[in-house]
C-alpha cells in the first residue's frame, strides 16, 4: 500500500494523480475463509481490522450486500463521545473514543477526528441531577467530563439561547474530548487497511443463507455462491434480525428509522457539539460549514431509510428554539438510516445459540461513536471465542437474566 | 407519514394522531413461565423485513388500540382490525397472500 | 458586457424602476427583475466565488438550480445567507452581498486555492494532514474551518413568522407549465378537488419562451385563457411561488410557499409550509438543462442556453454582445435565433453532432448564423469573463482549429427531467438511451398504503420534449384522473400544437470526446463544489465505484443546488471511467427537499412562548403574582419555591420547610395525576396493575401503591382511594398521569379486554391542595363545616365534605410526615379555595411551599420519589418496599420479571440513609467507590446518592442512597468521591431521619 502524505499528494500532483492505487481491492470470493464478517459498515470493517492487527487473523472476507460504508456509517451525525452513565457503556465508548484519537495515524487515512467538545444541555432540574450523576460516574470511569454553568455554555457556544423562555439552559454536561469525525472516511480508512492486510472486501454480495452442521456454522450462501468458513461475525445493524433468522435464532431487536438533516453551509459559528435532550435535538457544524442536525427515532418498524416528516419538524422546532439564528438557514439535505434497537437500547456483542456465529448489533442511535471500540471487542470475541471485559456485559443473555444496561436512566437518552 | 384507518372510529388517522406499539399478537407469559418463554415474550421480536403485524393506538383520536398488518419495506397496509383478538382476521391474511405470495408469519400465513 | 438591450422583457415592468444595493453599491432594476437579471442588466457578470478553489463565477442558470450566484440577503433580523440570486425578485431597498471571498469579490485571497488546484484533487484531505497528530486539532482543522461555509451565519433572531397549512385534495399538480395547466384544467373540469402549484411567480413555464402557438394563438394567450377558466372553478386552487419540496410515505406531500420574500413589506408570515394529503400527485415539474463539459465551462459568461434565452426574453437582458452557442441538441438553436433576431451577434453555433440539427438549424442558417457541425469548444479563453473560445472537432482530443472572439457562451448538453419528487418515496427511474435521460418508470411509481401508485408525471418531467406530445399526455392524464376520482364525465380536446422536426440529442459527456488531461483538469461538473472531470476519474481509479461513493468522495452533487446541474453529467463520466452503461451505474437517491427549505418554515409558528404547550394548575396565576420560581415538570410549570424579596431560593426553601413543620404550609398539588378506575372488575384490574393488593381496600380508605412495568421496574407510585364498590381513585406522580393512564389502557385493551373496567383521567378537572403541618387541622376547622377530628377522619381515610362552603374531598394522607390533609375541589373553584385557605391560615402564618420543600420534607421522612430513588432500573425490593408487594397475588405486572436471576441477586444495591460525618450535603449523584478497579480500568463502585438535601429541620445534610448490601451495613462509614477526587465520608443510617415513629402524622 502506498503511504498517504502531503508529500505523496505533491508527487502525484506532478503526474496528474495517475499513480494512485485503488483504496481497496475488489476480488472475487475464495471458496473458504477462516472468518467471514457479514456487513462492511464501520463496525464490520473495524472488526476485521482488529482481527488482523490484534490477532494476526487475515484470511478474512467481509461481505457487503451494497457498497461499503453505505449504511448507518455514512448516515449519522458523526458525534463521538463517551460520557455514558453505566460502566459497560462508558468503557466501550471511551475505548472507541481513545482509538479515534489516533485512528488517522493508525490507518494512515485522515478520518478528521475533531475533539471539539460535546455538551449535553440540562434544561430541567431532573436533567441537572442526571448529568451530575453522570459526571460523578465518569470521574470514576476515567472519562473526563464536568458539569458546567449556563455562562460557560454560552461562552463555548455563543449561538445558544440560554434564557429560554420555555426551557432556560441550567447547565450542561461537558466532555471536552468528545467531538466529531468524517464518517465516510472511517469506513474507507478501515477498508483500505483491511485490504492492505490481504483481507477480501466483497461488495454487491448478499448473504442469502447460513449453513450449519450440528449447531455449528460451516459457511454461508451468497449471491456470489457458497463460501465456507470457520467463524462468522454478523455485523449488519438494522438487518440483524434478517441474518439471525437465516441462522435460526431470534434477537431482541427492532429496526426503526432515524432521521438527520443538514443546512446549507455557512461560515463557522459553532465550535462544539450540542445535544438538547429535553427538546430532542442535537446539532454541530461540519468542517464544510453545514449545520448537522439529528433528533429522535421514529416509533415503528421500518426498513425503508425514509422516516416521517413530523419527526424532522419536531427536531427543527426544538433547535430553532435553542439556536434562534438557524431559523433563516435552509434545510439542504435530509436522510434516514435504519437503526437496530434492543430491549434496553444498549448494543449486543455476543455469542449466539449457533456455535461460532458471533453477533454485533443493537447500536441503535449510537453506533458511529463506538466503531473502533466495537470492532476491538468483537475481534477479541471472534478470535478467542470468548468475550473480553469490554464485551462481556453486552451478552445477549442479559435480557433473560434481567441485567440490563440502561442509559436512558440519566436524563440523556439520545445519542 | 403513515395513515391508517382506525377500525373503531373509522377515521383515516394520520401518524401524528397515532402512537406505535410494536409487534402484535405477543402471548403474555407471566408467573410460572420459563425464563425462555418470558425472555421471548418480553424482548425477542419478529422484526420482519416485510409483512409486520403491529399495534397502534389512536391516541389523539378515539384512544383505542388496534392492530395493523403493514409491510416494513413498502409501507403498504394490508388491513387494520381491533386489538381484542388473538390472531389476525383471515380476510387480512388472505389479502396478504394475494399480494405477497409465499409470505410467512407465525402460523397465520 | 451584459446589459439590458430591451425594455420589453416579458416579466419586467419598465415603468417601475426599483433601487437596490449589491455589495454596497446602489443599482436600479425593474419590477419583475430577479437579482440576477437586474445585476446582469447593470453589467455585473462576476457574482460569486466557488467553494473550494474560490474561482470567479457568474450566474449559470435562471432558476432554482443555480449553483454560483448565492448571496447574503437582507439585514439584521431579516438576514439570510445562501439565497439564490436567480430566484430572488428585487424590491425597493433590497440589500445583498456576495459570498465566500476575502477581502472582495473582485479580488479574493482564497483564489490561491485555484492556483494550487492540482495539489488539491478530490479527497486530498483524506491523504494529508495526518502527521503530527496534534496538528489536526490545533492547525489543520482550524485552517480548513476558516475556509468553510459560503454565506455568513445570521447574528440575530429571525424577525419573520411562519405558518403551517394542512390541506386535503384529490389531486395536487406540481408545476404550472403547459403540462401542469392542461392536466389541472382537464381534471378540474370533472369537478374533483385540485391544487395546482408553481414555484415561480408566473404561470406558463418555458413554453411561452420556447414555443410559438397553441390552438392557433400565441402561447401566453392560451395560458391566460386556461388560467381564467381554472380560476373560475371553485374546486381548483392555484398557488404561485409555491414549490413541491417533498413526497413522503402514504402520499404525504410538502409544499413550500414563499409569501413575502419578494416584498419590501415583511408583514405577515414569510413562508407557509403546506402539509397535504392527496390521492394523487402529478409531477409536471419540467426539465433542467445540462451544462456541457468543456474546459473553462465555469468562467463568468458561460451560461445554460436556456438561461441566456430566459434573460433575453423575460428580462430583455443579454449576457454578451457576441454569444457562441454550443449544443448537442436542437433546443439551443432557439437561443441563437432569438439573440440574432434581437440584433445581437451569434458568431457561431457549435453543434457537437456530426449531422447537426433539424428544422431549427435550417432556420438559424436562413437568418445568417454560422453553424458548425461536429465542432465543440476545446476551451474558453478568459478568467473573470469570457474573452473567446477555442474551437475543435467534437470527436478529437481538443486540437484548436479556430479561435473565435466572444463575450458569452450559451451551452446545452440536453435536458434532464425533474424526477426528484417522483423518486422521493421510491418511484423508479429508467435510462432512456434515445433521449439520454433518466425518465420516470411509470410502471414502478411510488406506492401508497394500498400498494397502489400515487404519482403520475406529465410533460417534460415524463421525458417528453415535444409540446404536441405533452399536451396530449396532459389531456389524457387529466381525463383519467377525473374518471378515477369520481368526477363528472367531460370532454376535453387536445390543444392543437404544430410538431417540430428535431434531430435527436446525442450525448457528449465530455467535449471533445477524447479531451486531453489538461483540458479535463479544467472541465467542471459541479460548479459550486469545484468537482472536475479529472476528480471523478480519480475517484473511479481509486475504487470509489458506486455513485454514492463518488458523491461522498468528490462531493459531486452535495452543493446547495443538490446536484441539479451536475449529477447526470457526473455519473455519465463515472460510467465512462468504469466502462459501464449509465443505466447500470444508476443515480444517487433523491431525497427531500427538492429545493432548500427554511428551518423557520419547518418549525412553523410554534416558537417562543408557544413553542410547547404550558400546562397550568388552576392556581397558577396566583403563583405568578407571588414570586414563584418555576421549574418545568413535563409540560407543567410548578413553583420550585416562593422567594421573597432579597431572599435566595435556598433561604426560601428553608423558610417554607420550617414554617410547615412548626405550624402550617400549603402546597398546590393539582398537577398530581388523578385517574378514576371504575367498573365491576376495577379491583381485580388494580390488583394486576399495582404490586399491592387493592381489591380489599375498604370504601373510605386510602392505600399507598406501587406500579411496575412488565420488566419489573418501578414506574410510578401514589395513593389509591376506594370511592365505592366499583370505583377507585388512583393518584399518580405529576409526570405520570398521561403515562399511567396509557399504561392502564394498554393492558385493558390489549391483554385483559375481558375485564369490565373504565379508566378516566380527571387530573385537570380538580385542583388539589395539601394543607400540611401541626396546625393544619386548626386551619381547616376555621373554615368549618365538617368534623375532621382524628376520630372522624383517621390517617389514610378520606371523606367528601363541605369545608367553608366548598364541596371538597379530603384525604388524610401525608408526604411530609406531618399532620396533613390533601383536599380536592373542582378546578373552577381551585383558586377561590386556595385563597380561602390562606385567609383561614393567616393566624398560623400559613404560606405556600414549592416542590423543593416538598422534596426535602419527604426525604427527611425517608419517602422515595419516583425519578430520584428510581431511574427505570430500580425494583421495589431495592427500596425495601417488599411490604408493598403482595405475596397473596398470583400475578401482577412485573411479578414474573422479579423472578429473574439478576433481580434476585442478594448483592443488589439497596436504599439507605446517609449522613456525612461533617454534616455537609453530599454532592448530588455522587458514587461511593469500592476497592480496586474492574478489568476495564474503572473504579469499583458500591453505592450512589439518589437524593441529597440540606435539612433545615435537622440543620445538617441528609441523603438517601443505594448501597450494596446497604441495610445490613448500617453504622458503617463509606467514602463518596467528588468529581475533583475529593472524598466525603458518610455513615450508613436508616433512611427515616425525622419522626421515625410516625407520631406526627398520625394525630
Amino acid at each position: 500500500m502506498k503511504k498517504y502524505s502531503a508529500f505523496a499528494v505533491a508527487r502525484e500532483a506532478l503526474r496528474d494523480h495517475l499513480g494512485w492505487e485503488r483504496a481497496w481491492s475488489s476480488p472475487e470470493p475464495q471458496k473458504k475463509y477462516d472468518v467471514i464478517i457479514i456487513g462492511a459498515g464501520g463496525h464490520g470493517l473495524a472488526t476485521a481490522y482488529y482481527l488482523g492487527k490484534n490477532y494476526g487473523i487475515t484470511n478474512v472476507a467481509i461481505l457487503e450486500k451494497g457498497w461499503l460504508g453505505g449504511g448507518n456509517t455514512g448516515r449519522n451525525t458523526t458525534i463521538i463521545r463517551s460520557n455514558y452513565l453505566q460502566d459497560p457503556s462508558a468503557a466501550i465508548y471511551e475505548k472507541a473514543r481513545s482509538l479515534y484519537e489516533n485512528l488517522s495515524q493508525d490507518l494512515n487515512y485522515n478520518i478528521m477526528f475533531s475533539p471539539r467538545g460535546v455538551m449535553m444541555l440540562a434544561q430541567t432540574q431532573h436533567e441537572i441531577r442526571g448529568y451530575e450523576r453522570t459526571a460523578h460516574a465518569n470521574a470514576l470511569q476515567g472519562v473526563s467530563t464536568e458539569f458546567i454553568s449556563p455562562q460557560k455554555v454560552k461562552k463555548l457556544c455563543p449561538i445558544i439561547n440560554i434564557d429560554g423562555p420555555r426551557y432556560p439552559v441550567l447547565g450542561a454536561l461537558w466532555q471536552p474530548r468528545g467531538g466529531t469525525a468524517r464518517h465516510d472516511a472511517v469506513a474507507w480508512g478501515y477498508a483500505r487497511a483491511c485490504s492492505d492486510m490481504g483481507m477480501h472486501i466483497i461488495q454487491q454480495c448478499e448473504v442469502t443463507g447460513v449453513n450449519t452442521i450440528d449447531g455449528k456454522v460451516v459457511g454461508v450462501e451468497t449471491t456470489k455462491g457458497a463460501i465456507a468458513c470457520k467463524k462468522i461475525g454478523i455485523v449488519v445493524a438494522g438487518h440483524s434480525g434478517v441474518l439471525a433468522d437465516m441462522a435460526g435464532f431470534r434477537l431482541p431487536i427492532e429496526s426503526v428509522a432515524l432521521q438527520a438533516l443538514v443546512s446549507e453551509p455557512i461560515k463557522p459559528c459553532m465550535d462544539v457539539v450540542v445535544m438538547a435532550n429535553t427538546v430532542h435535538g442535537y446539532m454541530s457544524q461540519s468542517d464544510k460549514g453545514e449545520m448537522v442536525i439529528g433528533g429522535g427515532a421514529d416509533g415503528y418498524n421500518n426498513y425503508s431509510q425514509r422516516g416521517s416528516f413530523h419527526h424532522v419538524e419536531e427536531t427543527v422546532r426544538a433547535l430553532v428554539e435553542t439556536f434562534p439564528i438557524i431559523s433563516r438557514l435552509k434545510m439542504l439535505r435530509w436522510w434516514g438510516g435504519i437503526v437496530d434497537m434492543t430491549g434496553d437500547r444498549s448494543p449486543i456483542i455476543s455469542k449466539t445459540p449457533v456455535k461460532n456465529i458471533f453477533i454485533n448489533c443493537g447500536w441503535g442511535t449510537g453506533g458511529f461513536k463506538a466503531i473502533p471500540g466495537s470492532g476491538w471487542a468483537m475481534a477479541e470475541l471472534i478470535a478467542t471465542g470468548e468475550p473480553g471485559p469490554l464485551a462481556e456485559d453486552f451478552r445477549v443473555t442479559r435480557f433473560r437474566e434481567g441485567q440490563f444496561i440502561d442509559e436512558s436512566v440519566a436524563a440523556g437518552v439520545a445519542h | 407519514m403513515l395513515i391508517f384507518e382506525c377500525p373503531y372510529c373509522g377515521v383515516l388517522a394520520d401518524e401524528t394522531d397515532l402512537a406505535a406499539g410494536g409487534e402484535a399478537h405477543l402471548k403474555r407469559f407471566g408467573p410460572g413461565s420459563s425464563d425462555d418463554e418470558f425472555e421471548a415474550y418480553l424482548f425477542n421480536r419478529e422484526n420482519p423485513k416485510g409483512v409486520h403485524f403491529e399495534r397502534w393506538r389512536h391516541i389523539n383520536g378515539c384512544g383505542k388500540w388496534f392492530n395493523a398488518a403493514r409491510c416494513t419495506v413498502t409501507m403498504e397496509v394490508f388491513g387494520t382490525y381491533p386489538a381484542q383478538t388473538l390472531e389476525p382476521p383471515t380476510e387480512i391474511t388472505n389479502n396478504i397472500s394475494i399480494k405477497r405470495p409465499g409470505w410467512k408469519w407465525k402460523e397465520f400465513s | 458586457m451584459s446589459r439590458r438591450f430591451s425594455n420589453k422583457g416579458r416579466l419586467i415592468q419598465a415603468d417601475k424602476p426599483i433601487k437596490f444595493h449589491f455589495n454596497g453599491v446602489q443599482f436600479t432594476g425593474y419590477q419583475g427583475d430577479t437579482l440576477a437579471s437586474a445585476l446582469l442588466a447593470n453589467g455585473k457578470l462576476l457574482l460569486g466565488r466557488s467553494f473550494k478553489y474560490h474561482r470567479p463565477r457568474g450566474v449559470v442558470s435562471s432558476g432554482p438550480e443555480e449553483p454560483n450566484f448565492l448571496v447574503n440577503l437582507g439585514k439584521d433580523h431579516f438576514f439570510e445567507p445562501n439565497q439564490r440570486g436567480t430566484m430572488t425578485n428585487i424590491f425597493e431597498g433590497l440589500t445583498a452581498t456576495s459570498q465566500n471571498h476575502f477581502p472582495a469579490l473582485e479580488f479574493d485571497f482564497g483564489e490561491i486555492n485555484s492556483w494550487l488546484a492540482r495539489f488539491l484533487p478530490a479527497g486530498f484531505y483524506y491523504k494529508m494532514f495526518i502527521h503530527p497528530r496534534p496538528f489536526w486539532k490545533y492547525i489543520y482543522e482550524p485552517l480548513i474551518r476558516m475556509s468553510a461555509g459560503l454565506g455568513q451565519a445570521p447574528k440575530e433572531k429571525d424577525g419573520s413568522t411562519y405558518e403551517h397549512f394542512h390541506a386535503f385534495y384529490d389531486v395536487v399538480v406540481v408545476g404550472g407549465g403547459i403540462a401542469g395547466l392542461q392536466t389541472a384544467l382537464v381534471a378540474g373540469r370533472s369537478g374533483i378537488k385540485v391544487l395546482l402549484i408553481e414555484q415561480l411567480a408566473s404561470w406558463g413555464g418555458r413554453a411561452q419562451i420556447d414555443e410559438d402557438e397553441i390552438d392557433d394563438a400565441p402561447v401566453n394567450s392560451w395560458v391566460n385563457k386556461v388560467l381564467e377558466e381554472l380560476a373560475s372553478m371553485p374546486n381548483v386552487s392555484l398557488r404561485t411561488r409555491m414549490t413541491g419540496v417533498g413526497v413522503y410515505d402514504h402520499g404525504y406531500f410538502l409544499g413550500y410557499e414563499q409569501l413575502n420574500d419578494h416584498k419590501a413589506n415583511k408583514d405577515g408570515p414569510r413562508h407557509r409550509l403546506w402539509k397535504i394529503r392527496s390521492k394523487l400527485i402529478v409531477c409536471c415539474t419540467g426539465a433542467i438543462e445540462r451544462p456541457v463539459s468543456f474546459a473553462g465551462n465555469d468562467i463568468p459568461g458561460v451560461l445554460l442556453a436556456s438561461a441566456v434565452r430566459d434573460y433575453a426574453i423575460n428580462f430583455g437582458v443579454s449576457i454578451g454582445q457576441k454569444t457562441v452557442v454550443i449544443t448537442n441538441n436542437d433546443d439551443a438553436y432557439k437561443t441563437a435565433i432569438f439573440l440574432k433576431e434581437s440584433g445581437l451577434e451569434v458568431p457561431v453555433i457549435l453543434d457537437a453532432r456530426e449531422h447537426g440539427g433539424g428544422e431549427a438549424a435550417a432556420r438559424a442558417r436562413a437568418i445568417g448564423i454560422r453553424v458548425e457541425n461536429g465542432k465543440v469548444i476545446s476551451r474558453v479563453i478568459g478568467r473573470k469573463r469570457v474573452l473567446g473560445v477555442n474551437v475543435c472537432l467534437s470527436s478529437g482530443e481538443g486540437e484548436t482549429t479556430e479561435r473565435i472572439g466572444c463575450d458569452a457562451v450559451a451551452m446545452s448538453g440536453g435536458w434532464s427531467p425533474v424526477v426528484h419528487l417522483w423518486s422521493h418515496c421510491g418511484g423508479k427511474l429508467e435510462w432512456n438511451d434515445e433521449s439520454s435521460m433518466f425518465c420516470p418508470d411509470k410502471s414502478r411509481p411510488p406506492t401508497n398504503e394500498n400498494g397502489e401508485g400515487f404519482m403520475e408525471t406529465a410533460g417534460a418531467a415524463s421525458g417528453n420534449t415535444q409540446l404536441n406530445e405533452i399536451v396530449k399526455e396532459a389531456t389524457e392524464l387529466g381525463l383519467s384522473i377525473g374518471r378515477k376520482f369520481g368526477g363528472k364525465q367531460i370532454r376535453s380536446n387536445v390543444p392543437k400544437v404544430k410538431p417540430h422536426l428535431e434531430n435527436p440529442v446525442e450525448p457528449f459527456w465530455l467535449t471533445p470526446r477524447k479531451a486531453k488531461r489538461k483540458l479535463r483538469n479544467k472541465t467542471f461538473l459541479d460548479f459550486q463544489n469545484d468537482v472536475k472531470i479529472s476528480d471523478v476519474e480519480l475517484a473511479a481509479r481509486e475504487g470509489f465505484e458506486s455513485v454514492e461513493h463518488l458523491k461522498r468522495y468528490t462531493t459531486l452533487g452535495m452543493a446547495t443546488d443538490q446536484g441539479k446541474l451536475s449529477n447526470i453529467n457526473g455519473l455519465a463520466v463515472l460510467a465512462n471511467a468504469l466502462d459501464s452503461p449509465i443505466s447500470k451505474v444508476g443515480t444517487t437517491t433523491f431525497r427531500p427537499p427538492y429545493t432548500p427549505v427554511s428551518m423557520g418554515s419547518i418549525a412553523g409558528s410554534a416558537r417562543d412562548s408557544v413553542f410547547q404547550p404550558v400546562r397550568m394548575s388552576p392556581i397558577h396565576g396566583w403563583h405568578v403574582e407571588h414570586d414563584a420560581v418555576f421549574e418545568p415538570v413535563g409540560f407543567w410549570r410548578r413553583p420550585y419555591c416562593f422567594a421573597k424579596k432579597g431572599e435566595t431560593t435556598e433561604q426560601a426553601v428553608n423558610r417554607e420547610i420550617l414554617q410547615t413543620r412548626s405550624s402550617v404550609g400549603m402546597l398546590d398539588a393539582s398537577t398530581l395525576g388523578k385517574l378514576i378506575v371504575s367498573g365491576p372488575d376495577a379491583g381485580k384490574f388494580l390488583d394486576l396493575v399495582y404490586t399491592n393488593m387493592m381489591s380489599n381496600l375498604t370504601i373510605g380508605t386510602c392505600r399507598y401503591g406501587l406500579m411496575c412495568s412488565e420488566n419489573g421496574f418501578l414506574i410510578d407510585d401514589g395513593v389509591v382511594a376506594r370511592i365505592d364498590e366499583n370505583t377507585f381513585l388512583c393518584h399518580t406522580t405529576t409526570g405520570g398521569a398521561e403515562r399511567i393512564h396509557s399504561h392502564m389502557e394498554e393492558w385493558l385493551q390489549t391483554e385483559w379486554w375481558d375485564l369490565q373496567v373504565f379508566v378516566q383521567n380527571i387530573t385537570e378537572q380538580y385542583a388539589q391542595i395539601a394543607v400540611v403541618g401541626p396546625n393544619s387541622r386548626k386551619l381547616l376547622n376555621k373554615l368549618g363545616g365538617t368534623d375532621i377530628s382524628k376520630e372522624a377522619l383517621g390517617f389514610m381515610e378520606w371523606t367528601d365534605a363541605l369545608l367553608g362552603g366548598f364541596q371538597t374531598r379530603i384525604f388524610r394522607i401525608s408526604f411530609s410526615g406531618e399532620l396533613s390533609f390533601e383536599i380536592s375541589v373542582e378546578a373552577s373553584v381551585g383558586l377561590d379555595f386556595w385563597n380561602a385557605l390562606l385567609d383561614a391560615g393567616s393566624d398560623y402564618g400559613v404560606m405556600p411551599y414549592g416542590t423543593e420543600a416538598l422534596h426535602v420534607m419527604r426525604a427527611e421522612k425517608g419517602f422515595i420519589m419516583i425519578g430520584d430513588e428510581t431511574d427505570g432500573t430500580i425494583i421495589p425490593q431495592d427500596l425495601n418496599l417488599n411490604w408493598a408487594i403482595s405475596k397473596k397475588k398470583n400475578d401482577f405486572i412485573g411479578k414474573r420479571a422479579h423472578e429473574r436471576i439478576f433481580m434476585r441477586n442478594p448483592d443488589r444495591w439497596k436504599l439507605v440513609g446517609l449522613e456525612t460525618l461533617d454534616g455537609s450535603v453530599l454532592p448530588d449523584g455522587s458514587y461511593a467507590a469500592g476497592a480496586g478497579h474492574n478489568l476495564n480500568g474503572q473504579k469499583h463502585t458500591i453505592g450512589r446518592v439518589t437524593s441529597t438535601y440540606f435539612s433545615p429541620t435537622l440543620n445538617r445534610g441528609i441523603a438517601m442512597g443505594l448501597v450494596q448490601n446497604g441495610p445490613d451495613r448500617v453504622g458503617e462509614v463509606i467514602k463518596f468521591e467528588k468529581i475533583s477526587g475529593e472524598i466525603v465520608e458518610a455513615t450508613i443510617v436508616d433512611p427515616v431521619f425525622y419522626d421515625k415513629s410516625g407520631s406526627k402524622q398520625n394525630v
